[in-house]
């Protein structure tokens, strides 16, 4: 089956003689949600604006859905969405005619156009605001606008470079909403992003890049499946002096009511529930305590040369 | 992209242009037709009044033309320079570099911008000079071809001086240290043969003598130069300023890392 993204290969070098990529070689499979995570200036909108053209190669090959960037910009160009990171539309234009015109670029005549961007500003919630200049919309309203811009010419491979950067908690998850239902429509999803909550949450593939080099590309699931200890912080109903002797774990009391249990994945946590019953102690919630992608992108990245996110 | 593609996305690029200083008329439109007023009553009616006649004509009839030159020149430079390195500072040029738009057409987009607004302002221009002069009209045909290949090539200049601009500074050193003096030096308020031998040499070497006198030619009739050689160094410059502006998109200069 042809891949969505397949890259080999892919070097940059800056004019300033910084290499920001040595080599990176990844495939995204069609259909995908795959994220690619990295601290700050370890490659990934280098990798990204090589991928949409707006920044040159030194070396290396990049096809989309089989067609290369180089010979067969054309097709590839069709095929794919960018929402950048930082904001990059005409904040002096209405947001309806950013998007007719975005259409307008890909060859889309206007009647056209115009239907195309109802039915994406209807779908982001921003159809009331068409007539609005693009500098009136609020922080969130303007990511919504960068998603609409993308998908107003219907591309295969939508590309978000830290799409919930800034936005509140209730937005990020109606955007969330969204993104899973275009990825369940059949659109390839690449995310990078910061909150690996996100990237937890949504994808299903993840590669990790580091200096310039791909350290991580697997699934989700076989990523998460290397965590041997998972951390749980558990509420109580009743405050409590000291801890009672627990026959297996490492719990600790942090407070008169919250406890802290390192629990082994090879072990089932209801011996932990049953000790405490045991004890005559009720527990009213848990959580974990880190987020699990978070502790092992930090623990690659240590071994990777360094604490470098 | 097919040719019909090409068209709809040509279109798409002049429609934006074109909003984008109808948007802010009072800016682009308003102010040039104030500074010709103000050329028309001051070096037309004033002075020119105190000056014989130039090649038969009245002074303010000898400098109209020359004068909506001028402004046909400042306005197409200065809206594609603007307007691309407003595209590059606010980065929404990525918009049309993550699109399938082949560079020639992004260039032919911009340069018919230009030529919109340095129409749609010499044209303002002429209606406000007609509260002034009658202006007579040798030939159409020049007076069009004139205007529209004029405002192309100063589109071009626009653009190429965008592509290499960093700061907003970079846009206005051109129409300051070279377009303005080589405008006043074209022979838009004086006929070369008015002077010495050698200036007049040297002022053969100055592009916009021959678009002043073609379009003079246009309305009057009359002119310094040879109007066929005046056409051939006109399209000589738009041909070298397309293929230069091409080449410098095609590289990404100043538009990609």
């Amino acid at each position: 089956m042809t891949a969505a993204l397949a890259i080999e290969n892919l070097t940059k070098t800056y004019a300033n003689g910084f290499q920001a990529l040595k080599g990176v070689s990844l495939t995204v499979r069609k259909g995908d949600f795959y994220a690619l995570l990295g601290p700050n200036g370890a490659g990934k909108s280098t990798t990204i604006g090589i991928i949409s053209s707006l920044i040159t190669k030194t070396s290396g090959q990049v096809r989309i859905f089989g067609h290369d960037i180089d010979h067969d910009f054309n097709s590839a160009k069709r095929l794919l969405g960018l929402v950048p990171q930082e904001f990059n539309f005409n904040v002096f234009e209405p947001v309806e005619e950013i998007l007719v015109n975005q259409a307008g670029y890909f060859g889309i005549d206007r009647p056209r156009a115009f239907a195309r961007a109802e039915q994406c500003l209807r779908q982001l919630g921003l159809w009331e605001k068409r007539r609005e200049q693009a500098r009136d919309l609020s922080g969130g309203m303007k990511r919504r606008l960068m998603i609409a811009r993308a998908l107003v010419h219907q591309p295969k491979l939508l590309i978000l470079d830290e799409p919930t950067a800034g936005v509140d908690i209730e937005i990020r998850r109606s955007m969330w909403a969204y993104l899973r239902e275009l990825n369940a429509a059949g659109t390839t999803i690449i995310l990078t992003t910061h909150y690996l909550e996100e990237a937890e949450s949504l994808c299903r593939h993840i590669g990790i890049i580091d200096a310039g080099e791909l350290i991580e590309d697997t699934s989700m699931k076989q990523l998460l499946g290397q965590l041997d200890m998972e951390t749980f912080v558990l509420d109580l109903r009743r405050p409590l002096r000291a801890l009672p002797p627990l026959e297996r774990g490492n719990v600790r009391l942090l407070d008169e009511t919250t406890l802290e249990a390192d629990i082994s994945r090879d072990n089932s946590i209801n011996f932990l529930f049953e000790a405490l019953s045991r004890h005559n102690i009720e527990v009213l919630s848990m959580r974990n305590k880190t987020n699990r992608l978070e502790q092992l992108f930090v623990h690659m990245l240590e071994n990777n040369g360094g604490d470098k996110a | 992209m097919t040719l019909g593609e090409q068209y709809i996305a040509f279109k798409a690029i002049v429609i934006k242009e074109v909003l984008r200083f109808l948007r802010i008329w009072v800016q682009t439109i308003v102010p040039p037709v104030i500074t010709m007023s103000l050329y028309f009553v001051i070096f037309g009616n004033l002075i020119g009044s105190q000056i014989g006649a130039m090649d038969g004509y009245r002074y303010m009839d000898y400098i109209v033309p020359g004068l909506i030159m001028m402004s046909v020149i400042t306005n197409s430079y200065a809206n594609v320079v603007s307007s691309f390195y407003g595209c590059k500072f606010h980065r929404h040029i990525e918009e049309m570099l993550v699109s399938p738009l082949p560079y020639y057409l992004i260039i032919l987009g911009f340069m018919f911008g230009g030529i919109a607004r340095g129409m749609m302002v010499g044209l303002a221009v002429t209606l406000v000079s007609m509260l002034f002069t009658d202006l007579p009209l040798h030939n159409l045909a020049v007076v069009v071809t004139t205007v529209i290949l004029t405002s192309a090539l100063f589109s071009l200049a626009g653009l190429i001086n965008a592509v290499f601009a960093k700061s907003f500074d970079d846009i206005s050193i051109v129409p300051t240290f070279v377009l303005t003096p080589l405008t006043y030096l074209g022979g838009v308020f004086y006929s070369i043969h008015m002077l010495p031998e050698l200036w007049q040499q040297v002022s053969r070497l100055n592009p916009i003598l021959y678009m002043v006198n073609t379009f003079r030619y246009g309305f009057l009739g009359i002119s310094d130069i040879d109007i066929g050689l005046a056409y051939a160094i006109i399209f000589g410059f738009i041909a070298a300023l397309y293929g230069y502006a091409l080449y410098l998109l095609k590289t990404g200069h100043g538009i990609r890392k």
